[in-house]
């Protein structure tokens, strides 16, 4: 499988404190993994240093066989888009307007957007179920609703690795499915790779094709969703007791939040 | 929507008017043009000497046609040598200060930037106070000095007030706006002890800081065309960017845009034009804030059409002021930011408590 993310001993500090600790992780296309952990792990930290948000210490991040220091901001965002954790969206653009903006790394400086980036603006918000609100301000969208425009903005992008920060915290059950139904797609049917943060641990055991746990900074354990989502991982991962269930039908272990009567 | 349909461009019936192609509100711009069109018309039919409209046309279509319609010498004199050169400078002044303010509106993320609450016009005050009190000639041929030093000013200013005001790649409303005032209060403590300093220059820097454009000749426009063309041009480019800008930081440049550098070429392009607009007509307030303010509540948010039709809009705004300025205490006139600061101000401060929601 191609490699698309690999991430080698990343070592990332905010001032004296050190927030990754070396951290070691590949995405394949084709590949969904889901990236779990405590909060403050440094979850949001991996994500931002490998899209260059945020400088690192030591370490190497090669996207697509070229280390990322050397490719441009554009360069970057044709080969990665990614779907921050409930971004602010500026008041007065539709839908349509912020998910045509994914094709911003796609022109040059002075070309405007063609029927074509429009017709995959929409396709985008489509597939996330949000082509009714193409017309609406976002500012008159649920958070729901925004999170969804992000993520049809992210798919318009058409990079062939996609990273998403919590894109299923705000919406309902109905919403959580649909999206990792749709992120699944992407990677076995587009040969995307996608890397996922997600504090849903149910949802990483049945979606995603592997997992990384992550704690203090570094990865605790890495591969497939029943061999790291393990009582024992996450007593030690967040220092609390669950309940591990392997139920008939299910793809793989779900991890129930029940440590007891 | 097919894909057919969407490269042709055929629109399925049921689908709202601005589906596809950012052409919504095309009609914006035959209604501001119109309106320029009466403003500029009205500035020079106006006045104390009395002419007749028909005078008026005559003359203008004798210069722009070339057309021998018999106009009245004096007629003549006064429309095309004092009243036209006036309303053509006050055009493009308002032109620049509205343009200018969106450009800093969009550069900020903040609808109450505007060139003069971020200490602009006092640091380009500063800067050629020094010009005009220091031992060097104001002009070298065509070349102002005093507007190239105004238009150092302006950056310096605006790079402070930014400086301070910033905070993770954000200036919020509240710290901005301090932070211009902590600015201009400097810039004008500094520029009122040179004053002081320096009596025998206190006329020239008083007409330069009042401004107005009461000595308005053809001449002038080389003080001011020569800087805000090329300004227009490079902020009216990047449209598309700002709009991408309105995002926060991390989000555009994870759409690949370069943040630090857009905003650096905008800002240096915006206080070019906005110090060549205060070397011509002083300090008039607020024409940034009001114009690009009404644009956004007829036609949005997208800069690709706000910052040209602020600019139409601007023109018509400035030339109307100073027609204001002009004709209200007759034969006596008003500075030009008199007025403008008359409707700016109470409309400033029903922006600040509406939005106080949002931005305290």
């Amino acid at each position: 499988m191609e490699t698309m993310l690999q991430v080698a001993d990343l070592r990332v500090a905010y001032g004296a404190r050190t927030v990754l600790h070396g951290v070691d992780l590949t995405v394949a296309a084709g590949e969904l993994v889901g990236l779990v952990g405590p909060n403050g792990c440094g979850k949001t930290t991996l994500l931002r240093a490998v899209t260059r948000l945020i400088p690192w210490h030591a370490g190497r991040v090669v996207i697509g066989g070229a280390p990322v220091e050397r490719l441009s901001r554009r360069d970057l965002a044709r080969r990665v888009a990614v779907v921050p954790q409930s971004p602010a969206l500026p008041s007065g653009y539709t839908a349509l307007d912020i998910a045509v903006m994914g094709r911003t790394p796609r022109l040059s400086f002075l070309q405007q957007e063609g029927a074509d980036d429009y017709r995959i603006a929409r396709d985008a918000l489509a597939r996330v179920d949000a082509l009714a609100l193409a017309d609406r301000p976002v500012d008159e969208l649920s958070g729901g609703e925004r999170q969804r425009v992000v993520l049809a903005r992210a798919l318009a992008q058409q990079a062939p690795l996609i990273l998403l920060d919590e894109p299923v915290a705000n919406l309902d059950i109905g919403h959580q499915i649909s999206v990792f139904l749709l992120l699944r797609e992407l990677a076995r049917d587009e040969r995307l790779a996608v890397l996922v943060t997600i504090h849903e641990l149910v949802l990483a055991s049945l979606y995603c094709d592997r997992v990384a746990l992550m704690a203090g900074g570094a990865i605790l354990a890495d591969g497939p969703p029943a061999g790291v989502l393990t009582a024992a991982h996450i007593a030690r991962a967040y220092g609390t007791k669950v309940l591990v269930l392997d139920a008939p039908g299910l793809p793989a272990p779900v991890v129930v939040p029940y440590g007891g009567p | 929507m097919t894909v057919k349909e969407a490269m042709t461009g055929d629109r399925p019936a049921d689908a709202p008017a601005h589906w596809s192609m950012p052409s919504a509100n095309v009609a914006a711009y035959p209604v501001a043009a119109a309106l320029l069109i009466l403003s500029i018309l009205l500035g020079v039919i106006v006045g104390p000497a009395g002419i007749a409209p028909q005078d008026v046309v005559r003359v203008l279509l004798h210069h722009l046609l070339g057309a021998d319609v018999g106009a009245p010498a004096l007629a003549d004199t006064i429309v095309w040598q004092i009243r036209l050169p006036r309303v053509i400078m006050a055009a493009l002044v308002g032109c620049t200060l509205a343009y200018s303010g969106a450009a800093y509106q969009g550069v900020f993320r903040n609808p109450l930037a505007d060139p003069f609450l971020l200490g602009v016009a006092a640091g380009a005050g500063l800067a050629a106070t020094i010009v005009i009190v220091g031992p060097v000639p104001a002009s070298w041929g065509p070349v102002s000095l005093i507007t190239i030093a105004s238009f150092g000013g302006a950056l310096a200013a605006v790079f402070l007030t930014y400086g301070i005001a910033r905070s993770g790649g954000r200036a919020p409303m509240t710290t901005l706006i301090l932070a211009g005032v902590a600015v201009s209060s400097l810039a004008t403590s500094a520029t009122s002890y040179l004053l002081l300093a320096h009596q025998r220059d206190t006329i020239a820097i008083l007409s330069w800081l009042l401004g107005g454009f009461n000595n308005s000749g053809w001449h002038q426009l080389w003080f001011i065309v020569p800087y805000t063309l090329p300004a227009a041009a490079v902020i009216f480019l990047h449209g598309r960017v700002l709009n991408v800008m309105q995002l926060d930081e991390h989000q555009a440049e994870q759409l690949g845009v370069n943040v630090e550098r857009t905003r650096l070429v905008v800002l240096v392009a915006a206080s070019l034009a906005a110090a060549a607009a205060v070397s011509v007509a002083g300090i008039v307030g607020f024409v940034g804030l009001i114009v690009p303010h009404l644009v956004r509540m007829a036609v949005g948010p997208d800069y690709r059409r706000l910052l040209p039709l602020s600019a139409l809009l601007g023109a018509s705004f400035m030339i109307l002021a100073d027609l204001g300025a002009r004709t209200a205490i007759s034969p006596g006139e008003l500075p030009v930011g008199v007025v403008t600061a008359c409707m700016g101000a109470p409309f400033f401060l029903y922006l600040l408590r509406r939005q106080r929601k949002a931005y305290f």
